[in-house]
C-alpha cells in the first residue's frame, strides 16, 4: 500500500466470478507523508482512504467480470460506514460483491476487515465507460502485478 | 395514469429530489426535470431493482447518440414508462 500513489491493494487473493466476488489483502504502510498532517502524533488512515480503497477492490472485481473491457469509475458512495481506527502497519481484509449489473453501470457491497473486526463498509456505484487511450492494458498489467488472474474469460 | 408511471414518478421524486406534483407523463426527464447523466443512474438502479429489470441504457445512448432515435423516445416520462412496461411484460413472457 502506498497512499500517495493511490495504490490501496496489495494483493488479489481471491476472484470468483461466479460469485462477482473479490477478496484483497492489504497493511497500512509505516510510514507516510499523510500521516503527517493526520494527525501530528497520531497517525490514523483517513477515512476518505478506505473509502478510495474500498472502490479500488470493486473496480478489480468489476474489471474482472467485465474481462478488461470497460473502466469502472467511481460515481457514487452510499451508505458508508467507517466503524474502527486504523492505525500504523495494520493488516486489513478488502472484499467487493456484486449487488447490480446494470447497463453502463454497477452497484457493489465492498467492506474492510482487520483481524476478523469489521473496519468500514459501503455500497458504492460506479459507470463503465469505455477506456480512454491505453489505460485497459496497464489496468490489466496493474492487476496481474497485483496477483490478479487477468486471463480473458467466457 | 398507470401504476408504472406513478411508481416511476414516486422513484425519481425521491431520488433526484425533485416535487413529486411537477412529473407529468409529458415531462422530458432532462430538459424539464433537469435530471443529469449520473443523477439518471441513480434512477436507472432504482428502476431496475423496484420492476425486476435491466434497463439498457447503453443501447438507448447509442441510438440517440447516432440519431437512430430521438432522445423524447426514452426520456419523455410516458415514453420511458412504456419501455419499462415493455421490458416488464419481456421478462414474464
Amino acid at each position: 500500500m502506498k497512499l500517495e500513489y493511490f495504490q490501496m491493494i496489495d494483493r488479489v487473493v481471491a476472484f470468483d466470478r461466479e460469485a462477482a466476488h473479490l477478496k484483497a489483502t492489504s497493511r497500512i504502510p509505516l510510514e507516510s507523508p499523510i500521516f503527517e498532517g493526520h494527525f501530528p502524533g497520531h497517525p490514523l488512515m483517513p477515512g476518505v482512504l478506505l473509502i478510495e480503497t474500498m472502490a479500488q477492490t470493486s473496480g478489480y472485481l468489476l474489471l474482472g467480470l467485465n474481462n478488461f473491457t470497460k473502466m469502472p469509475f467511481l460515481t457514487k458512495v452510499t451508505s458508508a460506514n467507517l466503524r474502527r481506527f486504523v492505525g500504523p502497519e495494520t493488516p486489513i481484509e478488502m472484499e467487493a460483491t456484486l449487488l447490480h449489473d446494470g447497463s453502463g453501470y454497477a452497484v457493489t457491497k465492498a467492506k474492510i476487515t482487520s483481524g476478523g473486526k469489521a473496519i468500514c463498509d459501503a455500497e458504492i456505484m460506479f459507470v463503465i465507460q469505455p477506456f480512454p487511450d491505453d489505460l485497459g492494458e496497464k489496468m490489466r498489467e496493474n492487476a496481474a502485478t497485483l496477483g490478479m488472474d487477468v486471463r480473458v474469460s467466457a | 395514469m398507470s401504476s408504472t408511471f406513478d411508481k416511476v414518478a414516486d422513484i425519481i421524486a425521491d431520488t433526484a429530489d425533485i416535487d413529486r406534483a411537477s412529473i407529468t407523463p409529458e415531462s422530458h426527464a432532462i430538459d424539464d426535470l433537469g435530471i443529469d447523466s449520473l443523477a439518471f443512474l441513480d434512477i436507472a438502479f432504482a428502476i431496475d431493482k423496484a420492476f425486476g429489470i435491466k434497463l439498457p441504457l447503453e443501447k438507448w445512448t447509442q441510438e440517440v447518440n447516432e440519431g437512430k432515435a430521438p432522445a423524447e423516445n426514452y426520456f419523455v416520462m410516458k415514453n420511458l414508462v412504456a419501455r419499462i412496461d415493455e421490458l416488464i411484460a419481456a421478462k414474464t413472457a
